[in-house]
């Protein structure tokens, strides 16, 4: 519609709404050395997200009216990305008594989740979902068997039995889909699972799906770009051939995620689900740590990856080996998402895309506090270079590739 | 060959050559260890520093007096009345033994992969004594030193590893050592106690599982017993004691399903009457105590190749670390 729109279209730019991340850590209050709602509202925007919904694992947790009111004046004023609340589903995220749900989404919460833990306790998560009914307001629930994940630090595979890590198995999470997908489908409450990691899992929510569950999901960037050989050091993208030449020291924590980066197949199955749309949304699980967290034993690191900044680069290089279409993954970060919560795109949200911008991800160039991906010195492909919110530019040109900066250092 | 690695963390990249130039060097260092006094010069002045953040008591010795041997200078840092116990983090001890300057550390630790963090983080070369159920590449040399005494060329030759493979970092290191060499590893034990990779069919080349311990050990050429840990019933991964006694336990009827005098060993500590009946631990076939002699001389071979000074006698000089790579 707007001359600008059409300029950076002329100038070879993909131009789309701005991207809906339904799934970011912002970390405030309570742990702002590892992010601030003013530095991860900062990132998305980078990102080319111009709306983020913030993960309620804060400390305190996110379970008041008041709290909620709270993030959504300090979103405001943070002047990057909009951000929207997520309030816990159970009091203090700790699993035992429901959260006031209707006074929280009456108050601005967009959706419920105790993301980091699931709601183990069956009867509890029926009694959210019946709630989810009357709230109108999803459900985003982190799916894992506490008691088959225990101490486990990556996927259970080929690649834990060698490096002697305990392993998550894939059924850890499938087993609580299949609960999860029960519970929905009785109670007829709206229930989204965020980030889905096996392959058996995308087949359970495409079968529910076909049943006419009410049930969304959505896969993460890393999920879509990683496999386990990650921990072991390698840093090929799945799509890639690989390559002794891109081979890191193995054990490195900041590969290490929850829920954790899984084998080849699981990683097609991911995209298969972009592609034939039982995946509605990409979000990024965005889970910044303050370097003391990471740099420790793997074992003892904490689980998450800075994903906010990367997300575009990582998604893009699936799309070129055609493993979905352009269309289904940029659906998957606008309308998608805005479906799940049941919202409607900005009309004047939008951001043009260099498909073709290689750069190097460094810590410096992350606006985000967490320098925590698996992808720090390695080049990747595609980049947001503008970003305009309700008509006003947010995020000028300066931003493309930035291989010659490097080569001035 | 020419020796060019900085640091021992884990053998499942090295070479067959690199392996072989160890248990040769082994094969010298048992010579010394025969002399009336027991000590050679070429780690004087060189300061081996042993960190053992995971109580052991074998292994800290035979790296200790391996180190003596060899005439280098050997300081402590152990879990219990150290800054470790206090909460000191991984990153801050490095800091310090970076500050202390030691030329070697030793290091054992119950996070896998730990010894790969320290590595990252020093100057000095790191020796990896055991860290989680990753590895225990000094276990794997002196294992495939002992073995290869034995039986000679390790060629051909199948080894049975029995037990709790899931939390062994001997067996994947045992692996590791073994299959380069030519030997071919049969692993048995309970299901639970197996990565399930590994018994669904996605197992290491020259490695195969076989959970009926007769069969496994039908025709074997030796036997590797694990240490069973007695909490693995009580976590659920086990029925009883007594039961695995009965199904995987080393008992002198089933030895003998081996070929005629095929060795029989085991990492220590033993559980006798668990993992191993008493009279096979201590039996003619038993090799344990030797691989405790076997297990100095290869720490001794290691540290001379990652420290040792030249000798004036004008023996080959092994590499220091400064023109070795990782």
């Amino acid at each position: 519609m707007s001359l600008d729109r059409r300029a950076f279209e002329a100038k070879g730019y993909l131009v789309v709404p701005g991207f809906i991340d339904l799934h970011a850590h912002l970390r405030e209050p309570g742990f702002e050395d590892s992010e601030t709602i003013a530095t991860g509202a900062l990132a998305a925007l980078r990102g080319g997200f111009t709306t983020v919904c913030a993960m309620p694992n804060t400390e305190p947790a996110i379970d008041s009216p008041g709290l909620v009111a709270e993030l959504i004046a300090r979103g405001g004023a943070a002047g990057g990305a909009r951000v929207l609340p997520i309030a816990s589903i159970t009091r203090g995220r700790k699993g035992r008594e429901l959260s006031d749900l209707v006074e929280l989404a009456a108050a601005g919460a967009v959706a419920f989740s105790d993301d980091g833990s699931p709601v183990d306790d069956p009867r509890l998560f029926r009694s959210a979902l019946e709630y989810a009914r009357v709230t109108g307001r999803p459900l985003i629930e982190h799916a894992q068997d506490l008691a088959l994940s225990a101490k486990g630090v990556m996927h259970e595979g080929a690649v834990s039995a060698r490096l002697g890590l305990p392993g998550m198995p894939a059924a850890a999470e499938e087993t609580a889909v299949a609960r999860d997908i029960a519970l929905a489908k009785m109670t007829g409450g709206r229930l989204h699972l965020t980030h889905l990691s096996t392959a058996g899992s995308i087949e359970l929510v495409r079968r529910a799906k076909a049943e006419g569950a009410p049930i969304t999901c959505d896969v993460t960037p890393h999920h879509l770009a990683m496999t386990d050989d990650w921990v072991a050091g390698s840093r090929a993208f799945a799509w890639e051939v690989p390559d002794e030449a891109l081979q890191a020291v193995p054990y490195d924590s900041s590969t290490k995620v929850n829920p954790p980066l899984r084998g080849h197949a699981d990683v097609r199955a991911l995209w298969a689900g972009v592609a034939d749309g039982t995946v509605d949304a990409i979000a990024t699980d965005h889970a910044p740590h303050a370097s003391v967290k990471k740099d420790v034993e793997f074992d003892q690191a904490a689980f998450g990856i800075s994903g906010l900044e990367t997300a575009l680069a990582l998604v893009l290089g699936g799309v070129r080996v055609h493993w979905a279409p352009m269309g289904a993954v940029i659906d998957a970060l606008t309308i998608g998402p805005a479906r799940v919560l049941g919202i409607e795109l900005v009309e004047d949200d939008w951001i043009a895309i260099d498909r073709d911008a290689e750069w190097l991800v460094t810590a410096d160039e992350l606006l985000s506090k967490g320098k925590n991906t698996p992808v720090l010195g390695r080049t990747v492909i595609g980049r947001v270079v503008h970003v305009s919110m309700a008509g006003e530019p947010k995020l000028g040109g300066r931003r493309e590739g930035n291989a010659e900066a490097v080569g001035r250092r | 060959m020419k020796w060019t690695r900085r640091h021992v963390l884990e053998t499942d990249d090295w070479s067959r050559d690199e392996i072989e130039t160890v248990l040769d060097q082994t094969h010298a260092m048992i010579e010394i260890l025969q002399r009336p006094i027991r000590r050679a010069p070429p780690l004087r002045g060189r300061t081996v520093i042993l960190f053992f953040a995971e109580a052991s008591t074998r292994t800290r010795v035979s790296f200790e007096l391996a180190a003596k041997a060899l005439s280098a200078d050997v300081t402590n840092i152990t879990a219990s009345g150290s800054s470790v116990e206090k909460g000191e983090s991984l990153y801050d001890t490095v800091r310090t033994l970076e500050a202390l300057g030691g030329d070697v550390v030793v290091m054992r630790h119950a996070s896998s992969g730990a010894p790969y963090f320290v590595a990252e983080r020093t100057h000095a070369a790191v020796i990896n004594a055991g860290d989680g159920w990753h590895a225990h590449p000094t276990q794997g040399l002196l294992d495939a030193y002992t073995l290869r005494d034995a039986l000679g060329d390790l060629d051909g030759k199948r080894v049975v590893i029995v037990g709790d493979v899931l939390h062994s970092r001997v067996a994947r290191s045992d692996i590791n050592t073994l299959i380069p060499l030519g030997a071919r590893v049969t692993l048995s034990g309970p299901p639970t106690l197996i990565p399930t990779a590994w018994r669904c069919g996605q197992l290491p080349p020259g490695v195969t599982y076989e959970s009926d311990l007769d069969r496994a050990l039908d025709g074997a050429d030796a036997v590797i017993a694990l240490r069973l840990q007695r909490e693995r019933q009580e976590s659920g991964l086990l029925p009883s004691l007594r039961e695995y006694s009965r199904v995987w336990g080393l008992a002198a009827e089933r030895v003998a399903r081996m070929r005629p005098g095929a060795p029989v060993m085991h990492p220590g500590p033993m559980n006798e009457g668990v993992e191993i009946d008493a009279a096979v631990a201590h039996g003619s076939r038993s090799l344990i105590e030797k691989q405790v002699t076997n297990g100095v001389a290869v720490r001794m071979a290691l540290l001379y190749l990652l420290a040792g000074a030249p000798t004036p006698s004008g023996a080959p000089a092994p590499a220091t670390s400064s023109e070795a790579s990782a």
